[in-house]
């Protein structure tokens, strides 16, 4: 089973949901990423989402932007994103990682070489923004082989028929992204998403994590009684560039209270 | 009209883009799941008018009576007399209404939208050309229009910011990245990705996801169209070359698609080389054979560094500066049916003057590129050769840009 499989499983018994949050490989500067990672995983992250920066994020809001351009200042490449996850596996086997950017920095590294790569560095999934199913069969092909979970979006505009298209090429989980907009938006409505993820189950087997939107212990605790995972990215964002004066503590700090909040929500 | 794109895609051997929006290993449609939706919805929108003798005739009539075409080929007789070689002439895109050739695509995209429903459309605009079209058919047609604009184009395009003002259309300056185009555009997708069931996304040149780059090139195929009716009937032949400047490519895939079948007709694309292509600041990626990447839901040829981000551009014109050509420009390049070259800053300011002196025309900065290079051809032609110039818009927006380079203060 993969790291990926293991910890839902392993939630799924405790009937618990999965705590993800994001953070940008890279921001504030590409020494702190590691730290930050194992701070998030002592505040009750489940798995980690690291952000592969990107000149052009356009699915992005300007708090995710501005970490994608403090991490590029600081010489961020997506080769030295893997090698931070090949440092972090040196202390960390079980916590999944799973990067998230946008297709061109693996299109330029090449599908196969970037999959040894992750796949040795011990990387568990990668999440595509701008590559949907139409564009990703060879390419999710070639992440099977070698180990690496394709996580796929679902978006409130997905007809059922392409949820069922995800659904062929998916592995790990799909990440249903909650509203309209770039990541960051504050306009999240859990009734539309709990009806939204009705839907969807229908044709999705696999864990479904909910991200965009969610700021804090109340909102994850709403969505953690509706999901498999809470996925947030933004509003830890924001805590990094708040500066770097205990920022791991104050990460793990802010999960742990999101944390204990998820683990009412279905109580 | 646009019976002639249907009747070209029959009669063709040429047929792309193919099913799923691919020119050879270019094009696609590599978007956030978000927009796929309103993309397919787009698609079979489009296929549906294409069908529609009513929304083909008032495309038609629009271009008729509000853009004022056909515009006239123009027998550039000085200019070629002092390059001393081929015959050019210029079709004269810079006649249109609001001064460009971007008014041909703005006006069926927001047929398209108004078709669909939509009260509000965004575009992106570079030099403010495209701002500017979409500004007008917004009025024209009543709807609410929002323009992104990096904001170091604001700068240096001050007129056309005024003008899409005046035509009452919101002008947000972006400040993210290279505050040029490419940003201006992804911010563009930002509010798409936002607003996507009100709003409609006007892109201005053939480059973006599936299906922009096809329904750009049909609305724009309405120069080349013309340029070979006028060229039979006024010189009793197609010319030896077509040449266009290509920032994403619209103006120029627009004159180059009737032709593709057409032997014998060079159809060479000109780049913006910036300070020159061997210094790295150039917006050239075809002439150096930049690598194909994904960028704004397209596999085209990109700009870009090793690791796969994007690189700042130069050049003198806002309308080229793009690290991206759209994909039908890529292919075309990449089975040698059509040439890229590059031409620099210097090269188009001389031919801009050139043309301002002797043929009494003010080009746009982007167009002088492709004057630039037919400046280049012409004299190693004979004279009984022609060279037809896509003059894409005029230059009045530059003015301010000139001036400053001539250290002249208006």
């Amino acid at each position: 089973m993969s790291r990926i499989q293991n910890a839902f499983s392993r939630l799924k018994a405790e009937g618990r949901q999965a705590l993800i949050p994001y953070i940008t490989a890279g921001d504030p500067t590409p020494a702190a990423t590691v730290g930050l990672m194992h701070a998030l995983v002592q505040g009750g992250a489940d798995i980690i989402e690291l952000g592969v920066p990107f000149t052009d994020p356009s699915a992005d809001g300007p708090v995710i932007q501005r970490a994608a351009e403090r991490a590029l200042a600081h010489g961020t490449s997506l080769r030295k994103v893997i090698a931070m996850v090949a440092e972090f596996r040196q202390t960390n086997v079980e916590t999944p990682v799973v990067l998230m950017g946008y297709a061109n920095p693996v299109e330029a590294m090449g599908y196969e070489a970037f999959a040894a790569a992750a796949q040795a560095a011990g990387i568990d999934g990668l999440l595509t923004v701008d590559l949907p199913p139409e564009e990703a069969s060879e390419r999710v092909a070639v992440l099977k082989r070698f180990g690496i979970a394709p996580i796929f979006l679902l978006a409130p505009t997905t007809p059922a028929s392409r949820a069922q298209a995800v659904a062929k090429l998916a592995d790990g989980y799909v990440y249903y992204v909650s509203l309209k907009g770039v990541t960051g938006a504050a306009n999240l409505d859990v009734a539309n998403v709990a009806a939204k993820l009705t839907e969807l189950r229908q044709h999705i087997q696999l864990p479904i994590g909910v991200g965009f939107g969610i700021r804090d212990a109340e909102s994850a605790r709403a969505v953690a009684a509706v999901a498999d995972a809470v996925v947030i990215g933004s509003r830890i964002v924001q805590e990094v560039e708040n500066g770097e004066t205990g920022l791991a503590e104050r990460l793990t700090n802010f999960l742990s209270g999101v944390r204990a909040a998820m683990d009412t929500a279905r109580a | 009209m646009l019976e002639y794109v249907k009747q070209m895609a029959e009669n063709m051997s040429y047929n792309f883009p193919d099913q799923s929006g691919h020119y050879g290993q270019f094009g696609g449609i590599y978007v956030a799941e978000t927009l796929i939706p309103a993309l397919d919805e787009l698609r079979l929108e489009y296929e549906k008018a294409m069908q529609d003798p009513d929304f083909l005739a008032e495309f038609h009539h629009e271009l008729k009576h509000y853009v004022g075409r056909p515009s006239p080929l123009y027998h550039a007789r000085r200019w070629s007399e002092l390059l001393g070689g081929a015959q050019i002439y210029l079709k004269r895109e810079d006649l249109n209404h609001t001064g460009a050739h971007k008014v041909n695509n703005t006006i069926g995209q927001a047929l398209l939208a108004r078709r669909m429903g939509k009260k509000r459309v965004i575009a992106e605009t570079g030099a403010g050309q495209h701002g500017v079209a979409s500004a007008t058919v917004a009025a024209r047609y009543g709807l609410e229009c929002v323009v992104y604009m990096g904001s170091e184009d604001v700068a240096r395009q001050a007129p056309n910011v005024f003008r899409m003002k005046l035509l009452g259309a919101t002008v947000v300056p972006v400040s993210s990245g290279s505050k040029t185009l490419k940003d201006a555009m992804n911010e563009a997708m930002r509010d798409w990705v936002t607003n996507v069931d009100s709003t409609y996304y006007i892109i201005g040149t053939c480059a973006g996801p599936h299906p922009y780059p096809q329904l750009v090139r049909d609305f724009q195929s309405v120069i080349g169209e013309e340029c070979k009716v006028q060229c039979a009937e006024q010189l009793g032949r197609q010319p030896d070359a077509v040449v266009a400047c290509v920032g994403g490519g619209s103006n120029a895939i627009g004159i180059f698609y009737p032709y593709i079948d057409v032997p014998g007709v060079r159809l060479i694309g000109v780049e913006a080389g910036g300070d020159g292509v061997e210094t790295g600041r150039h917006a050239a990626p075809l002439t150096t054979h930049a690598r194909p990447g994904v960028l704004h839901g397209q596999r085209v040829n990109l700009m870009q560094d090793e690791n796969g981000q994007i690189i700042d551009t130069h050049s003198i014109s806002a309308g080229l500066d793009y690290p991206g050509v759209g994909p039908e420009h890529c292919y075309l390049n990449e089975i040698k049916r059509a040439e890229y070259v590059a031409a620099n800053d210097d090269e188009a300011l001389a031919a801009f003057h050139d043309l301002c002196r002797y043929e009494g025309i003010i080009p746009a900065l982007e167009s002088s590129h492709a004057l630039a290079h037919a400046c280049k051809m012409a004299p190693t032609m004979s004279r009984d050769q022609i060279i037809v110039v896509n003059l894409s818009g005029r230059g009045d927006k530059d003015i301010p840009t000139i001036a400053r380079l001539d250290g002249i203060e208006l």
